[in-house]
Protein backbone atom coordinates (compact mmCIF):
# COMPACT_ATOMS: atom_id res chain seq x y z
CA UNK A 1 0.00 0.00 0.00
CA UNK A 2 2.83 2.22 0.22
CA UNK A 3 4.25 1.82 -2.84
CA UNK A 4 4.54 5.22 -4.92
CA UNK A 5 1.39 5.58 -7.39
CA UNK A 6 2.23 4.67 -11.12
CA UNK A 7 1.41 6.62 -13.70
CA UNK A 8 -0.42 3.56 -15.48
CA UNK A 9 -3.53 4.33 -14.13
CA UNK A 10 -5.58 6.65 -16.75
CA UNK A 11 -6.58 3.37 -18.17
CA UNK A 12 -8.42 1.10 -16.40
CA UNK A 13 -6.82 -2.41 -15.89
CA UNK A 14 -6.31 -4.89 -13.46
CA UNK A 15 -3.05 -4.51 -12.93
CA UNK A 16 -2.90 -1.08 -11.19
CA UNK A 17 -5.65 -2.45 -8.80
CA UNK A 18 -3.76 -2.48 -6.01
CA UNK A 19 -2.24 0.87 -5.72
CA UNK A 20 -6.04 2.33 -4.87
CA UNK A 21 -7.66 1.52 -2.05
CA UNK A 22 -9.59 -2.04 -3.92
CA UNK A 23 -12.91 -1.27 -2.32
CA UNK A 24 -13.38 2.34 -4.10
CA UNK A 25 -10.89 1.33 -7.41
CA UNK A 26 -12.69 3.66 -10.08
CA UNK A 27 -11.24 1.23 -12.87
CA UNK A 28 -13.90 -1.48 -11.29
CA UNK A 29 -16.80 0.41 -11.93
CA UNK A 30 -18.01 -0.48 -15.52
CA UNK A 31 -17.24 -4.10 -14.86
CA UNK A 32 -19.07 -4.34 -11.52
CA UNK A 33 -22.20 -1.79 -12.84
CA UNK A 34 -22.77 -4.13 -15.59
CA UNK A 35 -22.79 -7.77 -13.94
CA UNK A 36 -24.75 -5.87 -10.83
CA UNK A 37 -27.38 -4.50 -13.27
CA UNK A 38 -27.31 -8.12 -15.48
CA UNK A 39 -28.06 -9.85 -12.11
CA UNK A 40 -29.94 -7.91 -10.28
CA UNK A 41 -32.28 -7.51 -13.13
CA UNK A 42 -32.25 -11.48 -13.59
CA UNK A 43 -33.05 -11.83 -9.55
CA UNK A 44 -35.63 -9.68 -9.71
CA UNK A 45 -37.76 -11.30 -13.00
CA UNK A 46 -36.34 -14.84 -11.24
CA UNK A 47 -37.89 -13.63 -8.20
CA UNK A 48 -41.31 -11.76 -8.97
CA UNK A 49 -42.05 -14.52 -11.98
CA UNK A 50 -41.10 -17.88 -10.64
CA UNK A 51 -40.02 -18.29 -6.79
CA UNK A 52 -42.56 -15.05 -5.27
CA UNK A 53 -45.87 -16.91 -7.36
CA UNK A 54 -44.89 -19.82 -5.99
CA UNK A 55 -43.91 -19.54 -2.41
CA UNK A 56 -47.16 -16.26 -2.13
CA UNK A 57 -49.21 -18.89 -3.64
CA UNK A 58 -48.71 -21.90 -0.91
CA UNK A 59 -48.86 -19.42 1.93
CA UNK A 60 -51.97 -18.20 0.07
CA UNK A 61 -53.20 -21.66 -0.25
CA UNK A 62 -53.12 -22.20 3.48
CA UNK A 63 -54.65 -19.56 4.30
CA UNK A 64 -57.43 -20.28 2.25
CA UNK A 65 -57.97 -23.78 3.44
CA UNK A 66 -57.63 -22.73 7.30
CA UNK A 67 -60.35 -19.72 6.57
CA UNK A 68 -61.90 -23.25 5.24
CA UNK A 69 -61.73 -25.22 8.13
CA UNK A 70 -62.66 -22.39 10.42
CA UNK A 71 -65.97 -21.49 8.22
CA UNK A 72 -66.82 -25.03 8.11
CA UNK A 73 -66.00 -25.37 12.07
CA UNK A 74 -67.99 -22.19 12.57
CA UNK A 75 -70.90 -24.17 10.55
CA UNK A 76 -70.53 -26.88 12.91
CA UNK A 77 -70.81 -25.19 15.76
CA UNK A 78 -74.27 -23.30 14.74
CA UNK A 79 -75.62 -27.05 13.85
CA UNK A 80 -74.26 -27.95 16.86
CA UNK A 81 -75.72 -24.88 19.12
CA UNK A 82 -78.94 -25.31 17.27
CA UNK A 83 -78.88 -29.38 18.46
CA UNK A 84 -78.09 -28.08 21.88
CA UNK A 85 -81.01 -25.53 22.05
CA UNK A 86 -83.52 -28.36 20.70
CA UNK A 87 -82.20 -30.87 23.21
CA UNK A 88 -82.88 -28.29 25.97
CA UNK A 89 -86.16 -27.52 25.04
CA UNK A 90 -87.64 -30.93 24.63
CA UNK A 91 -85.49 -31.56 27.77
CA UNK A 92 -87.53 -29.00 29.58
CA UNK A 93 -90.77 -30.08 27.89
CA UNK A 94 -90.44 -33.48 28.96
CA UNK A 95 -89.20 -32.68 32.61
CA UNK A 96 -92.79 -30.48 32.45
CA UNK A 97 -94.74 -33.52 31.12
CA UNK A 98 -93.39 -35.31 34.20
CA UNK A 99 -93.68 -32.88 36.71
CA UNK A 100 -97.65 -32.53 35.49
CA UNK A 101 -97.92 -36.06 35.53
CA UNK A 102 -96.72 -36.93 38.58
CA UNK A 103 -98.93 -33.74 40.23
CA UNK A 104 -101.79 -35.57 38.72
CA UNK A 105 -100.76 -39.34 39.47
CA UNK A 106 -100.11 -37.92 43.41
CA UNK A 107 -103.40 -35.77 43.23
CA UNK A 108 -105.30 -39.10 41.95
CA UNK A 109 -103.84 -41.11 44.58
CA UNK A 110 -104.57 -38.77 47.13
CA UNK A 111 -107.96 -38.63 45.84
CA UNK A 112 -108.75 -42.14 46.13
CA UNK A 113 -107.02 -42.41 49.74
CA UNK A 114 -109.08 -39.72 51.14
CA UNK A 115 -112.10 -41.38 49.76
CA UNK A 116 -111.22 -44.94 50.97
CA UNK A 117 -110.49 -43.60 54.52
CA UNK A 118 -113.93 -41.63 54.54
CA UNK A 119 -115.53 -45.45 53.32
CA UNK A 120 -113.54 -46.74 55.84
CA UNK A 121 -114.21 -43.90 58.40
CA UNK A 122 -117.89 -44.16 58.02
CA UNK A 123 -118.06 -47.74 58.35
CA UNK A 124 -116.27 -47.64 61.73
CA UNK A 125 -118.44 -45.11 63.32
CA UNK A 126 -121.27 -47.26 61.96
CA UNK A 127 -119.93 -50.02 64.08
CA UNK A 128 -119.65 -48.15 66.92
CA UNK A 129 -123.62 -46.85 66.96
CA UNK A 130 -124.41 -50.52 66.39
CA UNK A 131 -122.10 -51.72 69.48
CA UNK A 132 -123.26 -48.95 71.41
CA UNK A 133 -126.94 -49.57 70.69
CA UNK A 134 -126.37 -53.18 71.76
CA UNK A 135 -124.43 -51.98 74.77
CA UNK A 136 -127.45 -49.86 75.85
CA UNK A 137 -130.44 -52.45 74.96
CA UNK A 138 -128.35 -55.43 77.07
CA UNK A 139 -127.76 -52.68 79.81
CA UNK A 140 -131.46 -51.31 79.77
CA UNK A 141 -132.38 -55.42 79.31
CA UNK A 142 -130.34 -56.37 82.75
CA UNK A 143 -131.26 -53.33 84.79
CA UNK A 144 -135.11 -54.16 84.17
CA UNK A 145 -134.20 -57.87 85.01
CA UNK A 146 -133.00 -56.26 88.38
CA UNK A 147 -136.60 -55.32 88.96
CA UNK A 148 -138.61 -58.39 88.47
CA UNK A 149 -135.93 -60.39 90.20
CA UNK A 150 -136.30 -58.07 93.12
CA UNK A 151 -140.32 -57.88 92.87
CA UNK A 152 -139.49 -61.85 92.99
CA UNK A 153 -137.16 -61.68 95.90
CA UNK A 154 -139.24 -59.47 97.71
CA UNK A 155 -143.03 -61.32 98.09
CA UNK A 156 -141.57 -64.10 100.09
CA UNK A 157 -138.75 -61.72 102.08
CA UNK A 158 -142.06 -59.28 103.21
CA UNK A 159 -143.66 -62.53 104.02
CA UNK A 160 -140.82 -64.05 106.15
CA UNK A 161 -140.61 -60.63 108.18
CA UNK A 162 -144.30 -59.75 108.21
CA UNK A 163 -145.54 -62.92 107.99
CA UNK A 164 -147.96 -61.38 105.76
CA UNK A 165 -148.63 -62.31 102.67
CA UNK A 166 -148.38 -59.87 99.58
CA UNK A 167 -149.98 -60.07 95.84
CA UNK A 168 -147.28 -59.87 93.44
CA UNK A 169 -149.32 -56.43 92.08
CA UNK A 170 -148.84 -54.82 95.59
CA UNK A 171 -144.80 -55.67 95.63
CA UNK A 172 -144.52 -54.44 92.03
CA UNK A 173 -146.66 -51.19 92.94
CA UNK A 174 -143.96 -50.51 96.07
CA UNK A 175 -141.23 -51.05 93.99
CA UNK A 176 -141.78 -48.98 91.17
CA UNK A 177 -143.27 -46.13 93.70
CA UNK A 178 -139.55 -46.57 95.50
CA UNK A 179 -137.76 -46.78 92.56
CA UNK A 180 -139.76 -43.65 91.31
CA UNK A 181 -138.94 -41.11 94.00
CA UNK B 1 1.34 -9.41 7.90
CA UNK B 2 -1.01 -10.38 5.36
CA UNK B 3 -2.22 -7.70 4.01
CA UNK B 4 -6.60 -6.75 4.99
CA UNK B 5 -6.87 -4.89 2.10
CA UNK B 6 -6.41 -7.56 -0.28
CA UNK B 7 -9.58 -9.81 0.07
CA UNK B 8 -11.16 -6.29 -1.63
CA UNK B 9 -9.64 -6.54 -5.04
CA UNK B 10 -11.54 -7.11 -7.74
CA UNK B 11 -10.22 -9.38 -10.29
CA UNK B 12 -10.55 -9.52 -13.63
CA UNK B 13 -11.41 -13.19 -14.81
CA UNK B 14 -11.89 -12.90 -18.53
CA UNK B 15 -12.38 -9.71 -20.18
CA UNK B 16 -15.47 -9.12 -22.32
CA UNK B 17 -16.79 -5.58 -23.81
CA UNK B 18 -20.48 -4.99 -24.72
CA UNK B 19 -21.11 -2.43 -26.97
CA UNK B 20 -18.46 -0.83 -25.91
CA UNK B 21 -18.62 -0.98 -22.04
CA UNK B 22 -16.25 -2.62 -20.41
CA UNK B 23 -18.06 -5.56 -19.08
CA UNK B 24 -15.31 -7.63 -17.84
CA UNK B 25 -15.94 -10.58 -16.03
CA UNK B 26 -14.64 -10.38 -12.32
CA UNK B 27 -14.64 -12.17 -9.07
CA UNK B 28 -17.35 -9.27 -8.55
CA UNK B 29 -19.52 -10.68 -10.91
CA UNK B 30 -18.70 -14.24 -10.61
CA UNK B 31 -20.29 -13.50 -7.08
CA UNK B 32 -22.89 -11.68 -8.15
CA UNK B 33 -24.31 -14.10 -10.17
CA UNK B 34 -23.52 -17.00 -7.28
CA UNK B 35 -26.04 -14.76 -5.50
CA UNK B 36 -28.41 -14.82 -7.65
CA UNK B 37 -27.99 -18.47 -8.38
CA UNK B 38 -27.50 -19.56 -4.54
CA UNK B 39 -30.71 -17.52 -3.51
CA UNK B 40 -32.94 -18.24 -6.02
CA UNK B 41 -32.19 -22.00 -5.95
CA UNK B 42 -32.26 -21.70 -2.30
CA UNK B 43 -35.93 -20.47 -2.31
CA UNK B 44 -36.51 -22.89 -5.55
CA UNK B 45 -35.40 -26.02 -3.67
CA UNK B 46 -36.86 -25.31 0.22
CA UNK B 47 -40.85 -24.76 -2.01
CA UNK B 48 -40.34 -27.49 -3.94
CA UNK B 49 -42.85 -29.72 -2.13
CA UNK B 50 -45.19 -26.55 -2.06
CA UNK B 51 -47.09 -28.62 1.16
CA UNK B 52 -49.62 -27.30 3.03
CA UNK B 53 -47.99 -28.39 5.97
CA UNK B 54 -44.44 -27.27 4.83
CA UNK B 55 -41.54 -29.04 5.94
CA UNK B 56 -38.18 -27.49 7.34
CA UNK B 57 -36.66 -25.75 4.86
CA UNK B 58 -39.99 -24.29 3.39
CA UNK B 59 -40.80 -22.61 6.31
CA UNK B 60 -38.00 -21.11 6.29
CA UNK B 61 -38.19 -20.11 2.61
CA UNK B 62 -42.02 -18.74 4.09
CA UNK B 63 -40.51 -17.39 6.84
CA UNK B 64 -38.49 -14.77 4.77
CA UNK B 65 -41.22 -14.13 2.41
CA UNK B 66 -43.38 -13.17 5.62
CA UNK B 67 -40.57 -11.18 7.12
CA UNK B 68 -40.07 -8.90 4.21
CA UNK B 69 -43.61 -8.94 3.57
CA UNK B 70 -43.95 -7.58 7.03
CA UNK B 71 -41.56 -4.99 6.65
CA UNK B 72 -43.20 -4.20 3.22
CA UNK B 73 -47.00 -4.04 4.84
CA UNK B 74 -46.05 -2.34 8.10
CA UNK B 75 -44.26 0.40 6.52
CA UNK B 76 -46.36 1.04 3.77
CA UNK B 77 -49.71 -0.64 3.83
CA UNK B 78 -51.70 -2.79 1.58
CA UNK B 79 -50.90 -0.81 -1.45
CA UNK B 80 -46.93 -0.91 -1.00
CA UNK B 81 -47.42 -4.77 -1.90
CA UNK B 82 -46.57 -3.75 -5.46
CA UNK B 83 -43.19 -3.15 -4.63
CA UNK B 84 -42.89 -6.50 -2.93
CA UNK B 85 -40.69 -7.93 -5.54
CA UNK B 86 -38.39 -5.09 -5.79
CA UNK B 87 -38.03 -4.93 -1.67
CA UNK B 88 -38.02 -8.68 -1.55
CA UNK B 89 -35.00 -8.61 -4.73
CA UNK B 90 -33.41 -5.98 -2.37
CA UNK B 91 -33.04 -8.11 0.87
CA UNK B 92 -32.30 -11.95 -1.19
CA UNK B 93 -29.42 -10.36 -3.15
CA UNK B 94 -27.68 -8.06 -0.44
CA UNK B 95 -27.99 -11.17 1.90
CA UNK B 96 -26.58 -13.70 0.00
CA UNK B 97 -23.80 -11.51 -1.10
CA UNK B 98 -23.00 -10.56 2.91
CA UNK B 99 -23.76 -14.21 3.81
CA UNK B 100 -21.69 -15.70 0.82
CA UNK B 101 -18.83 -12.99 1.86
CA UNK B 102 -18.75 -14.36 5.39
CA UNK B 103 -16.91 -17.86 3.80
CA UNK B 104 -13.52 -17.59 4.35
CA UNK B 105 -11.79 -16.61 0.77
CA UNK B 106 -14.73 -15.60 -0.34
CA UNK B 107 -15.64 -12.05 -1.98
CA UNK B 108 -17.66 -9.52 -0.61
CA UNK B 109 -19.59 -8.09 -3.39
CA UNK B 110 -21.68 -5.68 -0.80
CA UNK B 111 -17.96 -4.26 0.23
CA UNK B 112 -17.35 -2.24 -2.99
CA UNK B 113 -19.11 1.41 -2.50
CA UNK B 114 -19.60 1.33 -6.24
CA UNK B 115 -22.20 -1.42 -5.84
CA UNK B 116 -23.71 -0.36 -2.68
CA UNK B 117 -23.78 3.05 -4.29
CA UNK B 118 -25.63 1.88 -7.42
CA UNK B 119 -28.47 -0.32 -5.42
CA UNK B 120 -28.72 2.93 -3.21
CA UNK B 121 -28.99 5.04 -6.14
CA UNK B 122 -31.75 2.82 -7.90
CA UNK B 123 -33.74 2.97 -4.56
CA UNK B 124 -33.29 7.08 -4.80
CA UNK B 125 -34.61 7.25 -8.69
CA UNK B 126 -37.52 4.40 -8.13
CA UNK B 127 -38.99 7.08 -4.97
CA UNK B 128 -38.45 9.98 -6.93
CA UNK B 129 -39.81 8.47 -9.79
CA UNK B 130 -43.03 7.01 -7.81
CA UNK B 131 -43.22 9.92 -5.98
CA UNK B 132 -43.76 12.04 -8.71
CA UNK B 133 -46.23 9.32 -10.92
CA UNK B 134 -48.46 8.76 -7.63
CA UNK B 135 -48.59 12.58 -6.69
CA UNK B 136 -47.26 14.62 -9.46
CA UNK B 137 -46.40 17.96 -7.89
CA UNK B 138 -47.96 16.98 -4.55
CA UNK B 139 -44.42 14.85 -4.11
CA UNK B 140 -42.93 18.09 -3.22
CA UNK B 141 -44.73 18.09 0.36
CA UNK B 142 -42.57 15.64 1.01
CA UNK B 143 -40.16 18.70 1.56
CA UNK B 144 -42.87 21.11 3.37
CA UNK B 145 -44.17 19.49 6.47
CA UNK B 146 -47.04 20.06 8.03
CA UNK B 147 -47.81 22.54 11.20
CA UNK B 148 -44.29 23.90 10.59
CA UNK B 149 -44.90 27.96 11.31
CA UNK B 150 -44.16 29.74 8.24
CA UNK B 151 -40.71 32.00 9.34
CA UNK B 152 -39.23 28.64 9.84
CA UNK B 153 -40.12 27.14 6.65
CA UNK B 154 -37.78 28.08 5.26
CA UNK B 155 -35.04 26.99 6.79
CA UNK B 156 -37.12 23.06 7.61
CA UNK B 157 -37.38 22.82 3.84
CA UNK B 158 -33.55 23.18 3.52
CA UNK B 159 -32.75 20.76 6.15
CA UNK B 160 -35.26 18.29 4.24
CA UNK B 161 -34.09 18.90 0.90
CA UNK B 162 -30.95 18.23 2.11
CA UNK B 163 -31.40 15.12 4.19
CA UNK B 164 -33.26 13.65 0.70
CA UNK B 165 -30.56 14.02 -1.14
CA UNK B 166 -28.31 12.94 1.37
CA UNK B 167 -29.74 9.58 1.57
CA UNK B 168 -28.25 7.51 -1.60
CA UNK B 169 -24.85 8.61 0.66
CA UNK B 170 -26.06 6.99 3.74
CA UNK B 171 -27.76 4.35 2.29
CA UNK B 172 -25.21 2.98 0.73
CA UNK B 173 -22.35 3.68 3.05
CA UNK B 174 -23.84 1.98 5.65
CA UNK B 175 -23.71 -1.32 4.27
CA UNK B 176 -20.22 -0.69 2.27
CA UNK B 177 -18.84 0.47 5.36
CA UNK B 178 -20.01 -2.62 7.66
CA UNK B 179 -18.62 -5.07 5.50
CA UNK B 180 -15.98 -3.34 4.83
CA UNK B 181 -14.50 -2.79 8.35
CA UNK B 182 -16.28 -6.10 9.55
CA UNK B 183 -13.89 -7.57 7.16
CA UNK B 184 -10.96 -6.08 7.57
CA UNK B 185 -11.60 -6.39 11.89
CA UNK B 186 -11.69 -9.89 11.37
CA UNK B 187 -8.51 -10.42 8.77
CA UNK B 188 -6.11 -8.39 11.08
CA UNK B 189 -7.60 -10.39 13.82
CA UNK B 190 -6.34 -13.68 12.34
CA UNK B 191 -3.37 -11.95 11.08
CA UNK B 192 -2.30 -11.40 15.05
CA UNK B 193 -2.55 -15.04 15.38
CA UNK B 194 -0.41 -15.97 12.51
CA UNK B 195 2.19 -12.92 14.03
CA UNK B 196 1.99 -14.32 17.67
CA UNK B 197 2.44 -18.00 16.77
CA UNK B 198 5.72 -17.26 14.34
CA UNK B 199 7.24 -15.04 17.04
CA UNK B 200 7.58 -17.86 18.82
CA UNK B 201 8.26 -17.90 22.78
CA UNK B 202 6.03 -16.00 25.48
CA UNK B 203 4.29 -14.11 22.46
CA UNK B 204 2.89 -17.95 21.25
CA UNK B 205 1.33 -18.41 24.65
CA UNK B 206 -1.23 -15.64 24.11
CA UNK B 207 -2.10 -16.55 20.41
CA UNK B 208 -5.03 -17.91 21.52
CA UNK B 209 -6.53 -14.64 22.74
CA UNK B 210 -7.26 -13.00 18.91
CA UNK B 211 -8.42 -16.25 18.06
CA UNK B 212 -10.76 -16.30 20.52
CA UNK B 213 -11.82 -12.41 19.61
CA UNK B 214 -11.90 -13.71 15.90
CA UNK B 215 -14.71 -16.14 17.03
CA UNK B 216 -16.75 -13.36 18.21
CA UNK B 217 -16.29 -11.02 15.69
CA UNK B 218 -17.53 -13.69 13.14
CA UNK B 219 -20.50 -14.42 15.22
CA UNK B 220 -21.02 -10.64 15.50
CA UNK B 221 -20.51 -10.20 11.46
CA UNK B 222 -22.87 -13.28 10.42
CA UNK B 223 -25.23 -10.96 12.70
CA UNK B 224 -24.15 -7.19 10.72
CA UNK B 225 -24.33 -9.38 7.90
CA UNK B 226 -28.32 -9.88 8.34
CA UNK B 227 -28.78 -6.66 10.06
CA UNK B 228 -27.24 -4.41 7.22
CA UNK B 229 -29.18 -6.54 4.66
CA UNK B 230 -32.25 -5.99 6.97
CA UNK B 231 -31.56 -2.45 7.61
CA UNK B 232 -30.78 -1.83 3.71
CA UNK B 233 -34.21 -2.94 2.92
CA UNK B 234 -36.26 -1.65 5.76
CA UNK B 235 -34.96 2.00 4.87
CA UNK B 236 -35.69 1.37 1.29
CA UNK B 237 -39.51 0.71 2.31
CA UNK B 238 -39.29 3.78 4.24
CA UNK B 239 -38.14 5.72 1.36
CA UNK B 240 -40.61 4.57 -0.95
CA UNK B 241 -43.30 4.97 1.42
CA UNK B 242 -42.28 8.58 1.53
CA UNK B 243 -43.06 8.36 -2.29
CA UNK B 244 -46.65 6.90 -1.42
CA UNK B 245 -47.17 9.24 1.37
CA UNK B 246 -45.38 12.68 0.75
CA UNK B 247 -47.48 14.39 3.23
CA UNK B 248 -45.97 12.99 6.25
Amino acid sequence: MTEPVTTGTEVPHGGTADKVFPPLDPSTVSPQLVWLAITFVALYFLLKKIAIPRIGGVIEERQNRIQRDIDAAERLKDEIDGAMRTYEKSLADARGNATAIARTTQEKLSAEVDRERAEVEAATAKKLADAEARIAETKRKALSSVGDIASEIAGPVVKQLTGKDVSADEVKRALTAGAGE
Amino acid sequence: MPDPIHQFEVKRLFPLEIFGVDATFTNSALFMVAGVLLSFGLLMYASRGRSLVPSRMQSVAESVYEFVAGMVRDSMGEQGMKFFPLIFTFFMFILTLNMLGMIPGFFTVTSQIWVTAALAILVFLTVIVVGFAKNGLGFLKLFVPDGVPIYVLPLVSLIEVISFFSRPLSHSLRLFANMLAGHITLKVFAGFIIMLLGAGGAASAIAPLPLLAVLGITALEFLVAFLQAYVFTMLTCMYLNDALHPGH
